[in-house]
């Protein structure tokens, strides 16, 4: 029977199916952090057990640690406390931990596929919603609770039901200045914050394929915030080419040409224009030259000051974020510092560029990227989450606005408070020089 | 283990927001403990207090003193974003037992199972009845039966059918937890190894 490639990566590690249709799915590799790992181990120690296969998980430190001198103890107790209990239990179970100030160190979602950790037809995990991202290079991986960490940490198994599935085909060229990040906010603000809830989503179409490997996990990354449990892209050249290295039966994955999707979405590549979200989803995004719409939800205008029908160009910026698992990619950087190559950041706004993991932060200062930023006023920090979730000391104030290059414009997520809005690189770059929301297009050669 | 679960009969908080987040269910900041408990301190922490963080926001439905019981009833799309179990750990540690909404995200649906809290899906129109009945009537009760997979409104008999599968429902009902069930297949997974690696 033809199959889609999420059912065949998915059968293929079905262990068992329950009544009803759960199945207990085998996890080829684990990743943790400090945030939804600690309870999870004391579960473990609680009922006597230990880890099942310490090899297949690799720990970082990422959502609590600060980006700037990393070389210091953390300042903050109870973070601190995190990233010590995260050492303490992955010495104990012998799991390899790449901590602050580790060459491997970085965010999850950055350096699982750029260590050759994540790979084509695997199953992966992590307690972290973005963990979709992995997605990009042909494995079915995707974001679970701290009682899945506990169940992958003592069999190597979880019980979850199938997802439906879909595919969101993309095709055509992508216009002038237009990255792969307008493409996941065009489709999420398409199909609303909840359109993809219960499916798992293949992206496809010449559009998706023409995207660098770069562009492809922040395509998958942001599968989530459409509520689809995670996104795939099948593996090509440019995904072999990316790992260094081709297997066999990685040629093999990809979706039967007969077979049938649960749901399916076509768009036009040529519709895409560069993104802004205005308001406190994911899914209330609109073109940079575009209008809020005029049934704009009520609550989420009160939150961010903004009126049904107005556009946003030209609304006052004071902090910029270039970073996170979205857009924390040499690439982000290198389209970043292109942009900003020359000019000088605007005296409002306050910026925070955030390499995605130490590889990045080592190839930024070794292609001069640091330089040009330095030039321009920008400082390169060192890698972590920084800003997307404020959990660490990297806060936007309340009221103040923060175009954003991460995943999620929630009331207060990146502090009490402050207001998000969501954008890609050139967005942000043109926010970052003008100091406010600025047609990237007006004012950069793209 | 996880608590057990059967029926429930109790009077209900309305919140009556769709897609409402986990990062409000529980803001990052409170992400900080490495043990389970306490979370629900700081449930829906910046909806409840003012902008300063430490006056209740009389607005706010859990402050209001006319609503109250192990029920919350909440609009469409209801823990979707992060992944964050504590969000699940506030709400049963606040004192839920079950959460209504017409949606539910596919994590936290996961994650409230894993933790005896019942996230159940209704249909729209049973979910804007049951807020109205809320709205005329603050202490009307709703009748939870798990076995039975139904929900009713007791001051109006109105009653719902809802879906849950069959595997999470025996956990619920007898408060088993997939840890040690999955342990218990070690040999099951060990073969699936031995048959699958190169």
């Amino acid at each position: 029977m033809a199959k889609t490639l999420i059912d065949k990566i998915w059968d293929a590690h079905t262990i068992r199916t329950e009544e009803g249709g759960r199945c207990v799915l085998y996890i080829d590799r684990q990743y943790i952090h400090e945030v939804t790992s600690p309870v999870a181990f004391a579960g473990l120690v609680s009922r006597g057990i230990g880890v099942a296969r310490p090899a297949q998980i690799t720990a970082t430190a990422d959502h609590n640690i600060p980006t700037e001198n990393q070389h210091l103890p953390i300042a903050e107790e109870q973070s601190r406390k995190q990233v010590e209990t995260l050492t303490e239990n992955c010495a104990a179970h012998g799991i390899e931990l790449f901590g602050v100030g580790h060459p491997q160190q970085g965010i999850v979602h950055i350096i699982g596929p750029e260590q050759g950790l994540t790979q084509p037809g695997m199953t992966i995990i992590c307690g972290d919603s973005h963990t979709s991202t992995h997605g990009a290079l042909g494995a079915i991986a995707f974001g679970v609770g701290t009682s899945e960490v506990e169940m992958a940490l003592a069999s190597q198994c979880i019980i979850q039901s199938k997802p439906l599935t879909m595919r969101i085909l993309v095709n055509g060229e992508l216009t002038r200045g237009v990255e792969a990040k307008d493409v996941i906010l065009y489709i999420i603000s398409q199909i609303s914050a909840s359109g993809g809830t219960g499916y798992f989503i293949e992206f496809a179409g010449t559009c998706v394929r023409s995207l660098s490997m770069e562009g492809r996990l922040t395509l998958c990354n942001m599968a989530i915030e459409c509520g689809a449990r995670g996104g795939i892209i099948a593996p090509d050249e440019v995904t072999f080419k990316y790992l260094g290295r081709v297997e066999p039966q990685w040629r093999d994955l990809y979706s039967d040409s007969d077979a049938a999707f649960d749901k399916e979405y076509s768009f036009d590549a040529a519709d895409i224009l560069p993104m802004i979200t205005w308001g406190t989803n994911p899914g209330e995004g609109i073109a940079i030259d575009g209008k809020i719409p005029a049934d704009a939800d009520p609550k989420a205008l009160s939150y961010m000051g903004f009126e049904a029908g107005h556009q946003v160009i030209g609304t006052p910026v004071d902090y910029v974020f270039v970073g996170s698992c979205t857009n924390g990619r040499i690439e982000d950087l290198r389209l970043f510092a292109s942009l900003v190559h020359g000019r000088r950041k605007a005296e409002n706004v306050v910026a925070w560029i955030v390499p995605g993991s130490k590889k990045v932060e080592r190839q930024a200062r070794e292609q001069g990227l640091e330089r040009i930023l330095n030039e321009a006023g920008f400082e390169l920090r060192q890698p972590g989450c920084s800003a997307c979730l404020a959990m660490n000391a990297d806060k936007v104030p309340a009221g103040k606005l923060c175009v954003s290059t991460s995943n999620r414009n929630f009331e207060g997520r990146q502090g009490p408070g402050a207001r998000t809005m969501l954008s890609g690189i050139a967005v942000a770059a043109a926010a970052a020089v003008t100091g406010k929301i600025t047609d990237p297009r007006k004012i950069f050669q793209l | 283990m996880i608590p057990k679960f059967t029926t429930l009969t109790s009077c209900a908080v309305p919140l009556p927001v769709e897609n409402i987040d986990t990062d409000q269910i529980i803001p990052a900041r409170f992400l900080k403990a490495t043990e389970r408990a306490g979370f629900g301190d700081n449930l829906f922490r910046d909806w409840r207090y003012a902008a300063d963080g430490t006056l209740p926001n009389p607005d706010f439905p859990l402050n209001n003193p006319c609503y109250k019981g192990q029920i919350l009833v909440a609009g469409r799309n209801f823990g979707c974003g992060s992944s964050r179990e504590h969000a699940a750990w506030a709400l049963a540690d606040y004192g839920f037992r079950v959460v209504v909404s017409s949606f539910f995200a596919d994590i936290f649906r996961g994650n409230a199972l894993n933790n005896g809290l019942l996230p159940l899906q209704v249909g729209n129109e049973f979910l804007a009845k049951i807020f109205s009945e809320i709205a005329d009537n603050p202490a009307a009760e709703l009748e939870v039966n798990l076995e039975n997979q139904t929900i009713t409104i007791l001051s109006n008999g109105l009653s719902e059918h809802f879906e849950i599968d069959a595997y999470k429902k025996k956990c619920l009902l007898n408060g088993l937890d997939d840890v040690d069930y999955l342990v218990s297949l070690a040999p099951e997974i060990k073969n699936y190894e031995l048959c699958n690696t190169k």
